[in-house]
């Protein structure tokens, strides 16, 4: 498997406290890859660091075949980055977001095209702040893909979102990888990881502790004594809460 | 790997002038502030027009200061008496900022009051007249206890009988309200979509992560400046043009050389948004939260918005207020911009003014680069 992005040694300090400490991980051409950890375990200060965004301490990055010091604009350019909660002009368009955003990248875009794949076509000449919160994140997704980048990043796109919203952006995100793009994410839900995820790292106190594909690290833990306290049922309270409103999004 | 054509930060920064400059347009109280706002005191004041109580004089330097009328003259208070070098009061006298250049003297034991009004302030020389007609019969007979009172304490004798003797009329361009009020207010919209528009916009924009949504673009940051900078300009080249064409169509406000006078003062007030936005920049790098924006901005705001000639001329303060206007640089700005306009002002003719805005915007942005934050 082909490694398109590697980070070897990565430390950030802050004064004397360490928020990454000493990391190495590769993320491979096409997975989904996630970043797992409590609050405070230093993923977002990771990917902000692989998205050229954050200055490290020490460590060496490379990115679709650059590396971030070196050629951080090559970099920008290969990449998608959503923010954790990002706004944009909140008065504009979608139309005229895509327009801005295929200004700063120089690419030539139609808008009809990138917000289909969203499926936000009928939100074209909506304003941004009219959105509900899962099309702003479906919207947040759509400025990712606006230079075809090789890989995105994706902090916390599910948070706060309705569980039909939730399945939504899934599908989206799986649509996405599917078309070729690797997708990197960070993640609180453990449901979420073990559906997107082929792989998953989880990281506390700036050391990653683990990696590996969701179902290795549950045979693991299984194999090693561990037991349930409660048997799982054949169906979650979400499989119930879904069932009877129905899967289709409630976006106005 | 394909060969991909160079990126242009120019194109990038332009699609960030669009943007802002869309996101400006539909927004109300940058509307309301740079257009609306300045627009209505313009309207007022326009159709107010000269009502003042105190009329200004100037007083000649030839006048014999050891006459009773000269005493008198200086301690109404009707007259505002105004003192200089013939050169200076004549110029003012011709734009009608006074209604009249005195002189007094005295002739075989009696005081003559030489009146020159001003053709461009006719409307309060009636005023005039009757104020010295009445300071005059009061001399010759009916004085007013205020001034018998003066005249006992000056140790003076009985007053001398005095006449008036008007001289014919200075001609010259009629200096009206507008051309005082439209410079004012077109500064003022200058400085409050400068400071505030920018101050909101940029603490909006990074607490809302878009600024740092834009620096995952290759676009370098100080073009995301540059690119909004774009916009303001563009906006409020449009809400001065606004003003000065309805000052000129509905008020007869002066543009003394028509269409290069107008250039020329679209350009002063790009001059002065450029300046005035680097507080923006300041105010948007210390404030704390978004509601400490207003309190901060107004404290640069406002004393301008008071004291540096918007309204009221600053030479009707007090000196110690004056000192303190003087050192303004919206001052500055509206002396040029009225200079511009009446006197038909080349930018050489301003360059002491340009210099003093030049040295506030150095200043500024040296301040403005120590506080700006970028995330």
């Amino acid at each position: 498997m082909q490694e398109i992005i590697k980070v070897e040694n990565l430390t950030k300090r802050y004064g004397s406290s360490v928020a990454v400490d000493g990391i190495n991980f590769s993320v491979f051409k096409n997975e989904i890859f996630g970043l797992l950890g409590p609050n405070g375990a230093g993923k977002t200060t990771t990917l902000e660091i692989i998205e050229t965004l954050r200055a490290k301490s020490s460590g060496t990055i490379t990115v679709a075949g650059h590396d971030v010091d070196q050629a951080p604009n090559q970099v920008k350019s290969k990449i998608g980055v959503q923010l954790q909660a990002a706004g944009y002009y909140p008065s504009l368009t979608l139309r005229e977001l895509i327009a801005l955003f295929a200004g700063l990248y120089n690419v030539k875009v139609d808008h009809h095209h990138v917000l289909q794949s969203v499926d936000l076509l009928d939100k074209a000449n909506s304003k941004f702040k009219e959105l509900s919160g899962g099309q702003k994140q479906r919207f947040s997704i759509c400025t990712t893909l606006i230079n075809k980048p090789e890989i995105i990043f994706l902090d916390e796109p599910t948070t706060g979102l309705d569980p039909q919203a939730r399945r939504s952006l899934w599908d989206l995100i799986k649509q996405i990888r599917n078309r070729g793009t690797t997708i990197i994410l960070t993640t609180h839900y453990m449901d979420e990881a073990e559906y997107l995820c082929d792989r998953v790292a989880i990281m506390d106190e700036g050391k990653i502790i683990t990696i590996a594909s969701p179902i290795v690290l549950i045979d693991q833990l299984i194999a090693s004594g561990f037991e349930r306290t409660v048997e799982a049922k054949k169906a979650t309270l979400e499989d119930v809460f879904l069932s009877l409103t129905g899967k289709a999004i409630r976006d106005l | 790997m394909n060969q991909l054509p160079p990126y242009s930060q120019l194109r990038a920064t332009l699609a960030i002038a669009k943007a802002s400059l869309q996101s400006i347009l539909r927004s109300p109280s940058a509307v309301v502030f740079s257009i609306a706002f300045p627009l209505v005191f313009v309207l007022v004041f326009g159709l107010l027009d000269n009502d003042g109580v105190r009329i200004d004089v100037g007083l000649h330097p030839d006048s014999d200061t050891a006459t009773v009328s000269h005493q008198i003259l200086k301690h109404t208070t009707y007259l505002n008496i105004e003192e200089g070098d013939t050169t200076l009061l004549f110029k003012e006298l011709r734009k009608g900022s006074i209604t009249a250049v005195i002189k007094v003297g005295k002739y075989n034991n009696q005081e003559i009051i030489e009146v020159v009004p001003s053709a461009a302030a006719i409307q309060s020389l009636p005023l005039l007249r009757s104020v010295l007609q009445g300071m005059v019969s009061g001399m010759n007979g009916k004085v007013l206890d205020h001034i018998k009172e003066h005249l006992a304490n000056a140790q003076l004798n009985v007053p001398p009988t005095a006449f008036v003797k008007e001289l014919s009329p200075i001609n010259g361009r009629k200096y009206k309200m507008i051309d005082f009020i439209l410079p004012g207010q077109l500064g003022f919209a200058v400085m409050s979509a400068g400071v505030f528009g920018t101050a909101f916009v940029f603490f909006s924009l990074r607490n809302t992560l878009v600024l740092k949504r834009f620096y995952a673009t290759p676009l370098k940051r100080i073009n995301i400046v540059l690119g909004e900078a774009i916009s303001r300009v563009i906006f409020q080249s449009i809400g001065s043009t606004v003003l000065i064409v309805s000052g000129y169509f509905l008020f007869d406000f002066t543009l003394i050389n028509g269409f290069s006078t107008f250039l020329l003062l679209l350009l002063l007030s790009i001059v002065g948004l450029i300046i005035f936005m680097g507080f923006g920049f300041i105010v948007s790098g210390i404030s704390k939260s978004e509601s400490s924006i207003p309190p901060i901005a107004n404290i640069i705001t406002l004393p301008q918005f008071l004291l540096a000639g918007t309204f009221f001329s600053i030479s009707a303060f007090p000196p110690w207020l004056q000192v303190i206007a003087k050192v303004l640089p919206l001052t500055y700005l509206n002396t040029a911009l009225r200079k511009v306009a009446f006197d038909g002002a080349s930018l050489l003719a301003i360059s002491s003014e340009l210099t003093i805005l030049a040295i506030w915007g150095v200043v500024v942005y040296i301040l403005a680069a120590r506080t700006f934050k970028w995330e």
